[in-house]
């Protein structure tokens, strides 16, 4: 295992800058409270992600230049709070920038020191966060992209049965997706629309005040489809719930 | 948009609106998935299985050229007629060429999606050639004047209700003939027994052939395929040409993850490797004896129809693919929405690489925007096919030749003006907060204006955060200070 980290920055991606910053605001205060300095790069924009998946290569790689430069001040570690954007940064910035003499060799040691936040504080700190003694059940999501992408099968339920013991709802269905897939919740409206359907019901029957995920992608849209059908469980982040287990 | 996108979205929206559909969709795709994944966990080193599988199709996809010319050979030396089509139209010459010359009235078929792909029934039929479904599913679909939905369950798609009043309806069963599905069983085998047994040719498809020996493998559950290709004097056998194996070692490697990559069966009821046709005896006692069985001509037309043009392009690891239909049933589109959506032979996140790559990205590109890249059918693909890459590669084709639709493709300048600077992207990001302040109410807005109004049709869109993460974690730490 790598040395422990005494500093990390941190890439919040453009959702959780611009709509969630409250997940990105507990990501720093649980990685503070588990002895980790944080720095927020302030030239960080986009990964690039949408571009990428739409086919736009040429757009993709300009956005992924962008991010390794705002990346690559320092050589700490990059934490990421979302699954699908480590994913792209680990996964597809080498094989977009492979044939760049400049950006290729630093896409891949940017690659080799970004990791998502669950997958940080579990493999990289080996953190063992203490249970609340009270608190709303949980129901975990697991994202596509980190799941499949990155592995993340055990670390954010490690997490989350850490703090919420018992308190948890077992989600059917919990790996299949959302239906949010960026554009494609856009482009392809009525598909995105059903197999979110499926998600909500599966989630309501659960049992769970409150359903999380790795992803403010994917809370997102769960979020914004149990907002419309006035459901009373909430949507919220790992890093959220690990900051203040007791809050639902 | 083209029209063909548009159709396809038409389909879409049909399909989404079609609950009896749905319901078939879950329960027989849901119980095909269900029976892959306990298949794999049974078998040892399941991974390893797959990298075997993938390391025999790799390897002859990589000299395809060099496999195909061997095959042909061997095939030929053992008294079998290879023919080459470079078309569906020559595939369809060439079979009803077989079929007049020998003045067959009657062929019977097992399943093959190759056939389907070059609309052989409807050649043959004109040629004078009554044609017979024999695998149950294709014979409710042949019945029913329908298309396969699914590689290998074609009547995904309806219920045994369904079925019961077709066979009523076409066959005049009594209500004890389709009481459940054993006697709906029954009642297809009585119908087609009566054909085998009057056939003058089988036609059938080929799962895999193999080089070294010129044989052909078939697998099917029913036990017709084994009469198609056995009991009619003329057997032809329809081969998409990247459907090849070096030896019987990489056939076995791949038989052992095709089935339970399709119905979660260890094995399937039958697996025939057929070389040659019916052997006679050697003579004057010296030479082996002949063959009992088996037909007098063996025909092999081996397919391209856009196969070889998918070869050394960035789609080319599709043409692994060996058709178990593990990606559909994995699909959570394909769950939904069911294989006629698709518009194509061949559905689901395979056929949205391959109906592109075989005939052209203009009215095919679009079926690969009907992914959320979820990832799922990679995970099951028994070769390790990376669908989601080959899904992104028809997208950046498309997106290069401008078939993206054109709001993206006016969005995207912009979009990208503004990730890649850092001070315009913190200005756009105010100015957007601002004006969303207009739309929102409570935190959340419940309309979108022009095409982000798909999204609000179903779904709340969160207000923009009137203060970035950036700027407030920059302002929280100067006060700190």
């Amino acid at each position: 295992m790598t040395p422990r980290p005494a500093r990390v920055q941190l890439f919040a991606t453009c959702l959780v800058d611009q709509f969630f910053p409250a997940a990105g605001h507990a990501a720093v205060a649980v990685l503070e409270r588990f002895g980790v300095e944080v720095h927020v790069p302030p030239d960080q924009t986009c990964c690039g992600q949408p571009a990428f998946n739409g086919g736009f290569a040429t757009d993709a790689a300009a956005m992924a230049r962008t991010t390794i430069d705002a990346l690559s001040h320092s050589d700490d570690p990059v934490v990421v709070p979302s699954g699908s954007c480590a994913d792209m940064i680990v996964n597809h910035y080498p094989e977009l920038l492979a044939g760049d003499a400049v950006y290729g060799p630093r896409a891949k040691a940017l690659a080799a020191r970004t990791y998502e936040f669950s997958q940080f504080l579990v493999d990289v700190l080996g953190v063992d966060p203490t249970a609340a003694p009270s608190g709303p059940t949980l129901a975990y999501h697991a994202s596509c992209h980190g799941l499949r992408g990155l592995g993340l099968r055990e670390q954010p339920r490690r997490l989350l049965h850490a703090v919420a013991g018992d308190r948890s709802a077992d989600l059917p269905d919990a790996e299949t997706c959302c239906g949010f897939g960026g554009l494609f919740a856009v482009k392809m409206g009525p598909v995105s629309s059903a197999m979110l359907g499926s998600k909500l019901d599966a989630i309501e029957r659960s049992g769970a005040d409150v359903v999380v995920a790795t992803d403010v992608s994917c809370l997102m849209h769960i979020g914004g489809g149990l907002h419309r059908r006035g459901s009373r469980v909430r949507a919220r982040h790992i890093a959220e719930v690990l900051a203040d287990p007791g809050h639902d | 948009m083209t029209e063909a996108a548009l159709a396809f979205h038409r389909r879409i929206d049909a399909a989404l609106a079609d609950a009896g559909l749905r319901r078939a969709l879950a329960l027989t795709a849901g119980r095909l998935a269900g029976g892959r994944t306990a298949a794999f966990d049974a078998l040892a080193d399941a991974d390893a299985c797959r990298d075997d599988a993938r390391r025999a199709r790799a390897g002859a996809i990589a000299r395809l050229d060099s496999l195909l010319d061997q095959f042909a050979r061997e095939a030929s030396a053992r008294g079998c007629s290879v023919h080459w089509a470079e078309t569906a139209a020559d595939a369809r010459r060439i079979i009803t060429g077989i079929a007049r010359e020998r003045n067959i009235r009657l062929a019977v078929k097992s399943k093959s999606m190759a056939t389907e792909e070059v609309a052989l029934n409807e050649a043959l039929e004109q040629a004078g050639v009554r044609v017979v479904e024999t695998d149950l599913g294709e014979f409710v679909v042949q019945l029913a004047a329908d298309r396969p939905s699914h590689i290998i369950a074609p009547i995904v798609h309806l219920s045994r209700q369904d079925v019961a009043a077709l066979f009523q309806d076409k066959l005049g069963a009594t209500a004890a003939d389709v009481a459940d599905i054993p006697s709906m069983t029954a009642l297809a085998r009585r119908v087609l027994r009566a054909e085998f047994l009057q056939a003058g040719m089988g036609i059938s498809g080929v799962n895999l052939a193999v080089a070294d020996t010129g044989s052909l493998c078939i697998v099917t559950n029913e036990g017709n395929g084994r009469l198609t290709t056995t009991l009619p004097r003329v057997h032809v056998a329809l081969l998409g040409l990247e459907r090849i194996v070096a030896s019987a070692a990489d056939l076995a490697g791949v038989l052992t993850v095709l089935a339970r990559s399709a119905t979660g069966q260890a094995s399937p009821v039958y697996t025939n490797v057929m070389t040659g046709p019916r052997r006679r005896g050697g003579g004057a006692g010296t030479g082996p004896a002949g063959e009992p069985d088996g037909p007098e001509e063996l025909h092999i037309v081996i397919l391209d129809n856009g196969r070889s043009r998918i070869l050394g392009t960035p789609l080319s690891e599709i043409l692994y693919c060996v058709r178990c239909g593990a990606c559909l049933n994995a699909c959570p589109v394909y769950r939904l929405i069911g294989g006629h959506a698709y518009g194509g032979v061949y559905p689901g996140p395979v056929g949205s690489v391959v109906m592109p790559g075989l005939h052209g990205l203009e009215d095919w590109s679009e079926l690969a925007h009907a992914s959320s890249l979820c990832g799922a059918c990679r995970d099951v693909c028994p070769v390790k096919i990376d669908l989601p890459h080959l899904l992104l590669e028809v997208r950046r084709e498309a997106a290069s030749r401008e078939l993206a639709p054109l709001w993206i493709r006016a969005a995207m300048p912009a979009y990208s003006a503004v990730a890649t600077r850092p001070r315009l992207y913190r200005w756009a990001g105010r100015a957007a907060a601002r004006l969303a302040r207009l739309l929102q109410h409570d935190g959340w807005i419940r309309r979108l204006p022009g095409p982000l109004g798909a999204w609000t049709a179903s779904r709340d869109f969160p207000a923009p955060s009137a203060r970035s993460f950036v700027e407030e974690h920059q302002a929280r730490k100067a006060a700190a200070k």
